[in-house]
C-alpha cells in the first residue's frame, strides 16, 4: 500500500532537504522523496499549506513505568502520549520494579510495545544489577533482548570504578552510557535548586555543581576508555561548560536538554502557586544564567538532543508537602510545542535545527533507525504546525500522569499528525489535516 | 513611612483582609503595624483579674502540631481561651503520619467538623500554603520547616517596640544557624520592612545562598554584627545534626560565635538579647548573658499570648478599633 504526502515543506536535514516536497511511503518504509512526485495509485494525503513534514521525532528520555508502577504509567499509555505529543518512538528508562536488568524485562516491555503498536520503543537497560551500583548488569543479553543503551538512572552510577567499567563494556557493543550525573553528598536531601527561591522558601537545596561534577567525571572517563558518554537531561550552566570543553578536546560526549530546563526557571518554586509539586524534579529548575546557558548550548551546537525526561506520577503522589513528593513531571505531550514557542519562534534556533535535536541526534546518539527520510527509511514522520495555537490542557493528556506545571499555558506551535511505519496514528482536530 | 515613636501611632489599615497568616512575606508593613498595636490592647487583657474576652466565642480553632513544641502551642492555646475559642490541641508524629494519612486527608477531615481556623506547624516548608489551598479554614502558620515562623517575628518585633518605640533604624544583629531557621526568615522579612538594618551572622556553612538579596548585612564575623547593636538575636543550635557536620564542635562554635558578656561590650549600652528558645546555654549564648540585665527572653514569651491573640482576632474579622 502507498501512501502520497503531497505539498508539504519538507525538512529533512539528513538529507539537506527544505523545501515543498513530496514524500511518497510504501508500506511502512519511505520510497522516495522529491518535486511532484507521481500519484502512481498512492493513496494521496494533501499536507496543508504551513505544515512541515519531518523525520518521526524521539524522544530518548522517558518512563513508561511499566512494569510495577502502572498506577503511573502503562507501555500504552505513555506510547499514547508519545504520538498525540509528535514523537514517533521513545527510549524507556530501566528504572521500573522490578529494574530493568534482565532480558525477561526487556522483552516484556518490548511485548507491551508490540500489544499497544503505537510509538516504536526503545528500552534502555540497567548498568548494574537493580541499578544499586555493585555489579554489572548483564549487558550483552540486555543488547540481544533489545536495549539501546544503558543508565542508572533516577541515580548516578555509585562509582566512578563502575562506570569506567560500563563505558569499556558496553564500548564494546558500541552501546553508550547514559548518565543520571550527580554528586550524591552534594545533593544530599535537596529538593530544589540552591539558590534565592530555594533559601527564601526555605527548601534545602541541590548546587549546579551537584551535576557538574557528575559530567566532569563522566567526560573523564569517557576520555579514558574512549567510549560514548551520554549526559541526561542537563540543566546547570556548568555541565555545558563542561560538555563544551570536553567536545572541543575531541571526548565523545552527548548531551540532551528538557523542555523544562529551556523554558522554567527555580521563580516557579514561589509563583504563580508557591510550593507547588508539579515544578519539583531532580535535577531541579535552575536560576536564570543557567536556563540561559541550556538556550545558548542548544543554539550553538553543544546541546544534542531535546528529551522530556517525562516522568509520570500519580495524583496522590504529588498531592503532598513539597519535600515529600517525588521528583519528575510528564513532558511528552508538551515538548513539541515549547520548543517551538521557546526556541523556533523565540529565534534561538532555525525549524532544521529543531528537526536535527528531536530526530536526527537522539537516532544517531541511540544508533537505532530514524532521523532520516532516505528512501527505504522507516516510515515514521512527524507533521508539525509551526504556529498553531496551543492551549496546553492537562486534564486531556493520554498519559495516565497529569503532572505537569504547564497546564494553562498558550504556546505557538504543536503537532499536526504523527505517523509510524506508514501508519497515521496521531492528527490534531485543531489542524487542517484532521480533516482529510 | 515610619516614624520616631512610631509606637502611638494610629494604623493606616483596621483590619486584615486575608483568610490566612502564612508568612510575614505576605504581610504589608500597615499590616504589621496593626497587629502589633492590636496586640498592645490584647496585652491589657492579660493583666486584668478575669484574663477572658468574648471575642472569638462559638469559634472553634484547631492546634495541628506535626512537630513538638511546648511554648509556641501553649502560647497559640492560652491565646485562644483568652478570647473563648473552642481549641482543641492535635499533637500527631510525623512518623505516623507517613504511615497512614496524609496531610490533606488529614486536614480535609478535620474541616469536615467545620473548625474555623487551624494552627499548624509542620517540619516540611511550604505545608501551610499547601493546606490553605484545600481548606476553608483560616490556616496560621506556627513554624513551617525551614520557611516561616510570622508569630514569632510578630511577638519579636512588638517585644523590641515596647523597649526601643520604633524598629526602623535600629541594628540589628542576628546570629547562629541562619540555614535552618524559620525564624531568621520570618524576622528579616519584618525587621526589612519596617526599616530596620538588619545584620545576619554565622558559620558559612549555615548562610543561605543569595542571603543579601533580603536587603540584610551577611558577615561570619560576630564582632562585626554587633558593634553598636540595639538588638541581638541569637538563633538555636540544632545540636544533634550540626556537630562535625557544618562546624567542627560545640566548643569550638561557641568560642567563635557565642555570645558572651565581653562580646556584648561592643553592643550598644542599651542593648536588647533574645533568643526565640528553646535555648542552649554555653553554645549560642553565655547563661550570664541569657540571665543578664540586657536579656528579654522571657518577656518575649509573655508577650507571645498578646501578639497570637492579636492575630487570631484579626484573622477572624475582628478590627482595630474594636480591639481597643
Amino acid at each position: 500500500m502507498k501512501k502520497l504526502l503531497r505539498g508539504g515543506r519538507v525538512i529533512d536535514p539528513s538529507n539537506g532537504v527544505d523545501g515543498v516536497q513530496d514524500v511518497l511511503i510504501s508500506d511502512d518504509r519511505i520510497e522516495r522523496v522529491g518535486r511532484d512526485l507521481p500519484a502512481d495509485g498512492a493513496t494521496i494525503v494533501e499536507i496543508p499549506a504551513g505544515l512541515i513534514v519531518c523525520p518521526g521525532f524521539i524522544d530518548m528520555h522517558v518512563h513508561l513505568r511499566e512494569p510495577g508502577q502502572e498506577h503511573k504509567e502503562t507501555v500504552a499509555t505513555g506510547t499514547a502520549a508519545a504520538v498525540a505529543g509528535g514523537f514517533t518512538a521513545v527510549a524507556c528508562m530501566p528504572n521500573t520494579v522490578p529494574v530493568n536488568d534482565n532480558a525477561n524485562v526487556t522483552s516484556l516491555i518490548l511485548a507491551k510495545a508490540a500489544e499497544a503498536s503505537l510509538a516504536r520503543v526503545y528500552p534502555i537497560g540497567a548498568v548494574s544489577k537493580g541499578s544499586k551500583g555493585e555489579l554489572l548488569a548483564d549487558i550483552a543479553e540486555l543488547k540481544q533482548a533489545g536495549c539501546v543503551a544503558i543508565t542508572d538512572d533516577g541515580h548516578p552510577v555509585r562509582t566512578a570504578l563502575l562506570l569506567r567499567r560500563a563505558l569499556e563494556y558496553a564500548g564494546m557493543f558500541g552501546m553508550p552510557v547514559i548518565e543520571h550525573c550527580e554528586d550524591p553528598t552534594l545533593k544530599g536531601d535537596g529538593v530544589a535548586h540552591e539558590g534565592f527561591h530555594a533559601a527564601s522558601l526555605g527548601l534545602r537545596g541541590i548546587p549546579g555543581a551537584c551535576e557538574a561534577l557528575g559530567v566532569e567525571r563522566g567526560v573523564l572517563l569517557s576520555e579514558l576508555t574512549g567510549s560514548t558518554f551520554h549526559v541526561a537531561h542537563m540543566s546547570a550552566r556548568a555541565s555545558i561548560r563542561a560538555v563544551r570543553k570536553g567536545k572541543d578536546a575531541g571526548v565523545r560526549v552527548t548531551c540532551e536538554v528538557a523542555p523544562h530546563h529551556f523554558t522554567l526557571t527555580d521563580e516557579a518554586l514561589a509563583a504563580p502557586i508557591p510550593y507547588d509539586t508539579n515544578v519539583k524534579m531532580n535535577p531541579p529548575l535552575r536560576e536564570s544564567a543557567d536556563r540561559d546557558a541550556m538556550i545558548a548550548g542548544i543554539a550553538d551546537g553543544t546541546v544534542d538532543v531535546i528529551a522530556t525526561d517525562h516522568a509520570p506520577h500519580h495524583y496522590d503522589e504529588k498531592k503532598v508537602e513539597f519535600d515529600h513528593a517525588p521528583f519528575g513531571i510528564v513532558g511528552l505531550e508538551t515538548a513539541v510545542s515549547l520548543s517551538l514557542d521557546r526556541l523556533v519562534h523565540a529565534g534561538v534556533i532555525r525549524l532544521s535545527r529543531l528537526v536535527e535535536l528531536l530526530s536526527v541526534n537522539p537516532a544517531r546518539v541511540l544508533g537505532v533507525p530514524g532521523g532520516s527520510l532516505a528512501p527505504g527509511a522507516p516510515a515514521d514522520i512527524t507533521v508539525i504546525a509551526p504556529d498553531l495555537k496551543v492551549r496546553v490542557h492537562a486534564a486531556r493528556m493520554r498519559s495516565r500522569s497529569k503532572n505537569t506545571p504547564f497546564d494553562g499555558w498558550e504556546l505557538r506551535g504543536g503537532v499536526a499528525a504523527t505517523i509510524v511505519g506508514g501508519r497515521t496514528l496521531f492528527t490534531n482536530p485543531d489542524t487542517p489535516i484532521a480533516h482529510l | 513611612m515610619t516614624t520616631a515613636s512610631d509606637i502611638d501611632r494610629t494604623p493606616a489599615v483596621t483590619s486584615l483582609r486575608r483568610k490566612d497568616l502564612l508568612g510575614i512575606g505576605d504581610l504589608s508593613s500597615e499590616e504589621i503595624t496593626l497587629v502589633l498595636h492590636t496586640a498592645e490592647a490584647m496585652k491589657e487583657v492579660g493583666t486584668r483579674p478575669i484574663k477572658k474576652v468574648p471575642a472569638l466565642r462559638g469559634k472553634t480553632v484547631v492546634n495541628l502540631f506535626f512537630e513538638p513544641s511546648t511554648r509556641t502551642r501553649t502560647s497559640f492555646e492560652i491565646a485562644e481561651k483568652r478570647l473563648s475559642a473552642d481549641t482543641l490541641n492535635i499533637a500527631i508524629g510525623t512518623s505516623s503520619v507517613v504511615k497512614g494519612e496524609t496531610l490533606a486527608d488529614t486536614a480535609l477531615n478535620l474541616e469536615a467538623m467545620s473548625p474555623d481556623m487551624i494552627v499548624l506547624r509542620h517540619s516540611s516548608s511550604g505545608a501551610c500554603h499547601f493546606l490553605s489551598r484545600i481548606c476553608r479554614s483560616a490556616i496560621i502558620n506556627a513554624g513551617d520547616g525551614m520557611h516561616e515562623h510570622p508569630t514569632q517575628a510578630l511577638l519579636d518585633a512588638f517585644t523590641i517596640r515596647e523597649r526601643k518605640k520604633q524598629l526602623a533604624g535600629l541594628k540589628v544583629a542576628i546570629i547562629g544557624d541562619l540555614l535552618h531557621s524559620r525564624v531568621l526568615r520570618s524576622n528579616i522579612q519584618l525587621l526589612t520592612k519596617m526599616g530596620a538594618h538588619v545584620w545576619v551572622c554565622g558559620p558559612p556553612t549555615l548562610i543561605p545562598t543569595d542571603i543579601r538579596r533580603f536587603g540584610v548585612e551577611a558577615t561570619s564575623f560576630v564582632d562585626e554584627a554587633i558593634v553598636d547593636a540595639d538588638v541581638i538575636m541569637l538563633l538555636r543550635i540544632q545540636l544533634e545534626r550540626m556537630e562535625g557536620a557544618y562546624f567542627p564542635s560545640l566548643r569550638e562554635y561557641f568560642r567563635v560565635f557565642g555570645m558572651t558578656e565581653e562580646r556584648l561590650r561592643l553592643a550598644r549600652p542599651d542593648v536588647m538579647i533574645m533568643h526565640p528558645g528553646p535555648m542552649n546555654r554555653g553554645v549560642e549564648i553565655a547563661s550570664e548573658v541569657a540571665d543578664g540585665p540586657y536579656s528579654v527572653i522571657l518577656d518575649q514569651v509573655a508577650n507571645g499570648v498578646a501578639v497570637r491573640m492579636a492575630v487570631l482576632y484579626l484573622l477572624a474579622g475582628g478590627t482595630d478599633e474594636e480591639a481597643a
